[in-house]
């Protein structure tokens, strides 16, 4: 990881090209702050002023109001892996929490805090990712891990930081 | 009104697709759900078609074709593989077990027994669906072909009459005829509130003329819950069937299916499903030649469990924060874009082909008296068989736990199932028997919300779930109401407190007056809804909050702020290994004397418990 990236200078001809994509219609802003932040990993402030400026029927107040709303965007920069303690009942029951606590510990995640210092690591709980028959579960960039404890999370932790070394 | 003439001979596209199947051989099912492919099953896939190059080793058949299928259900068994022809299914498949299936069975005809499913109970093996409990107590109807065809594949759909309803209806060419089926099977909403599917059609066809939108819910926001994922993963176009049906019944000529941002997989294969059906004319301008059109988008949610409810959810795909408004007016009138709109569940669309095909008096020979049909449950916890069932209506809970879901794991004693998730109640033993249907469900105080079933056992604390259901909730509540932003918010504190010994009896009053007005209070489902799992735990369980609140004990052993971790003085060797072990310093004694857990220092992690060599130490 070279920086962290709280300061991303934003490049309006990719969001043009978004908004493009996307027809500039205003029923279409959640699929293309969904885009940015693809392009990001979270919502810089000056994208979301940037679309509600140039958009039509939009201000960036209301950008910023669903931008807010839903808990998939982020506002603050996510690690380059993005972890997903599913937290839905099936996974409760099942003890998603040791696992949760496992990774904050190696992580040396305080509490509250969601990216890791170095920025590769990003932690949040989701409801319910629908796959409750293999709970507890774990997603990592998008790749599920069934049945996890907290030993196993370790090692997978463990796993991504030799790769990424 | 009069028939159409279309130019789409859907028999001899279904004979076409059959031949196609029957061409592929010795058909071997791989599942490729979400559940699956965590556990490995592209990489069984890969392996298989590896080996089925050489096809010279089959005796009855001159190919092999590996189909990946949809979600079979039985998640936790994955990854699967089913053989139709040969009539097993194998359990728990790794890549490195592909060979010896391949070896053993397929070429040589002996199955390969240590991969066969055990049963919990008998402890036996057992050799395919029809034997394994789990499968064979099942009538499966939204979910028949979920698992048994090649999810990517529009050919395999039409195979097992996938748009020949649809072609029917078109021929047909009587919007009133359909609405007319479908009241009379008493197809009632899946997604939770159970409301008359006919009859949702019929109001909003009296607004037939002008734009009309249909909305698929596909926001399964309910933790626990999972038959609406497998459904648009596993047979994509059942669902499109079922939204063109309900398209042409109410004059709708533009739909949106809403998914959650959660389900990737759903996603990239209804989008593939539609692109499929609108290159053979099943979907887009001029259905099968008729003068019936229906374009479908996809939306994706971003996270929100509001969203679930029809009018947020219609905010959300207009592109704004997904908050529910009052209703009327109702969508049926004034919904998406302020156009009239039809809104039913993944489940409920899901029956409409099958409803069309089969006749309103089959489906409603199947259920009770005033719940018709079959239901999916997602069946987790602490229950043998984890997994997606479909039983009819007024199957009792006994049957599916016990009988399907082959009782409670580590033979622990059954306590409660939780059932509608968040908004749901709690059933309990006096429940087995209790035929689970929409009514019978309400009259004990819970619901069949979206069929989340999620099996507790005698170590699981009861107040500890409804604190769980509660933070969801308060967590989740949009914030417009001001009864449900701040009364779920008060409620989560008080049940905080009380799991964490700090509770007080009349804190148990103040949680069932808060409870009234957050459901009297409140808008939407969420809020009028959100009370029901302390409500419900209250009335079956009220001797645990009390033990909690007086006794300052948890008595499942769950609550940590009530775990006490002590070290037995006679049994203490004073080995030193737990004060080494602690990782927060809270023992102290001197060696070869008997130690002491420090009680304000101790984060009862249990890490010197299951570390003491003498089993000295215990939790209290």
């Amino acid at each position: 990881m070279s920086s962290t990236t709280n300061s991303h200078k934003i490049d309006t001809s990719k969001l043009d090209e978004i908004i493009k994509e996307y027809e500039g219609k205003k029923s279409n802003l959640i699929a293309i702050l969904q885009k940015v932040q693809e392009v990001y990993r979270y919502l810089p402030e000056d994208a979301m002023i940037y679309i509600g400026t140039k958009m039509e029927g939009l201000s960036p107040a209301t950008v910023f109001g669903v931008a807010t709303f839903y808990a998939q965007f982020s506002l603050e920069p996510k690690g380059k892996y993005e972890i997903k303690v599913c937290d839905g009942t099936a996974c409760h029951v099942r003890g998603s929490m040791p696992v949760l606590n496992a990774i904050k510990a190696r992580l040396d995640l305080k509490d509250g805090q969601l990216t890791t210092d170095d920025g590769l690591f990003s932690l949040e709980t989701v409801s319910c990712l629908g796959a409750c028959g293999l709970a507890p579960v774990v997603v990592i960039n998008g790749k599920v891990y069934p049945q996890m404890t907290s030993d196993a999370i370790k090692i997978v932790l463990d796993t991504l930081l030799k790769e990424d070394r | 009104m009069e028939t159409t003439t279309l130019n789409i001979d859907i028999k001899s596209e279904q004979q076409k697709a059959q031949a196609e199947i029957k061409a592929q051989g010795l058909r071997v099912l791989v599942c490729a759900g979400t559940g699956c492919v965590a556990n490995g099953s592209l990489k069984v896939i890969e392996k298989f078609k590896e080996l089925g190059a050489d096809v010279s080793v089959l005796t009855d058949y001159d190919k092999m074709t590996i189909v990946p299928t949809g979600c079979h259900g039985f998640c936790e068994q994955g990854v699967l593989v089913v053989i139709p022809d040969k009539h097993v299914t194998y359990v728990k498949v790794k890549v490195d077990d592909v060979e010896e299936i391949y070896e053993s069975h397929i070429k040589n005809d002996k199955p390969v027994e240590r991969l066969l499913y055990v049963d919990p109970i008998t402890h036996e093996h057992v050799m395919d669906d029809e034997h394994i409990n789990f499968y064979a107590k099942q009538t499966r109807t939204a979910l028949a072909n979920c698992g048994n065809i090649n999810a990517e594949s529009i050919d395999e759909a039409i195979a097992v009459r996938g748009y020949e309803a649809l072609s029917n209806v078109l021929k047909q060419n009587d919007p009133e005829a359909v609405i007319a089926e479908i009241e009379k099977s008493g197809l009632r909403g899946r997604g939770g509130g159970g409301f008359p599917t006919g009859r949702k059609w019929r109001f909003t066809a009296a607004n037939r003329g002008g734009k009309s939108y249909i909305v698929c819910n596909g926001d399964e926001g309910d933790p626990g819950a999972f038959m609406d994922r497998s459904v648009m993963e596993g047979d994509p176009h059942k669902l499109l069937e079922g939204m063109a049906i309900a398209a042409f019944a109410i004059g709708a000529d533009e739909g949106y299916i809403y998914v959650r941002a959660e389900y990737p997989l759903a996603i990239k294969r209804l989008r593939k499903a539609i692109a499929d059906a609108e290159e053979r004319h099943y979907l887009g301008k001029n259905i099968m030649g008729s003068d019936f059109s229906l374009t479908i988008h996809i939306k994706e949610g971003a996270g929100a469990f509001v969203c679930g409810e029809e009018t947020a959810l219609m905010a959300s795909i207009e592109g704004e924060r997904g908050m529910p408004r009052p209703k009327p007016p109702f969508p049926a009138n004034k919904g998406l874009f302020g156009r009239p709109t039809l809104i039913n569940n993944v489940e409920t669309l899901a029956n409409v082909p099958v409803i069309m095909l089969k006749g309103a008096d089959w489906f409603a020979s199947l259920g009770t008296e005033t719940s018709k049909g079959t239901k999916t449950f997602a069946l987790t916890g602490e229950v043998n068989n984890t997994g997606l069932i479909e039983v009819p209506m007024g199957t009792t809970l006994r049957q599916i736990v016990f009988d399907i879901g082959g009782g409670i794991r580590g033979g622990k004693k059954f306590k409660a199932v939780q059932i509608g998730g968040p908004s749901g109640g709690c059933l309990t033993e006096e429940h087995l028997d209790l035929p689970m249907d929409y009514d019978s469900l309400i009259k004990a105080g819970a619901m069949v919300g979206s069929g989340g079933l999620v099996v507790m056992a005698e170590d699981t604390c009861i107040v500890e779930v409804a604190r769980f259901f509660m933070n969801f909730t308060q967590h989740e509540s949009c914030g417009k109401c001001v009864p449900c932003r701040e009364g779920t918010k008060n409620m989560l504190r008080i049940l905080e407190k009380i799991v964490a010994g700090k509770g007080e009896m009349k804190d148990l009053d103040t949680l069932e007056e808060l409870a009234q007005s957050v459901k009297e209070g409140s808008l939407c489902g969420l809020g009028k809804t959100a009370p029901n799992p302390v409500l419900s735990t209250l009335k079956y369980f009220r001797d645990e909050y009390i033990a909690h609140i007086k006794d300052k004990k948890c008595p499942a052993g769950v609550c940590t702020a009530m775990k006490k971790i002590v070290i037995v003085p006679e049994l203490c060797k004073g080995c030193t290994k737990c004060a080494r072990t602690c990782p927060v310093g809270a023992i102290d004694g001197v060696v070869k004397q008997p130690h002491h857990i420090n009680q304000e220092k101790c984060i009862k992690c249990e890490a010197c418990l299951t570390n003491c060599p003498f089993k000295a130490i215990v939790l209290e």
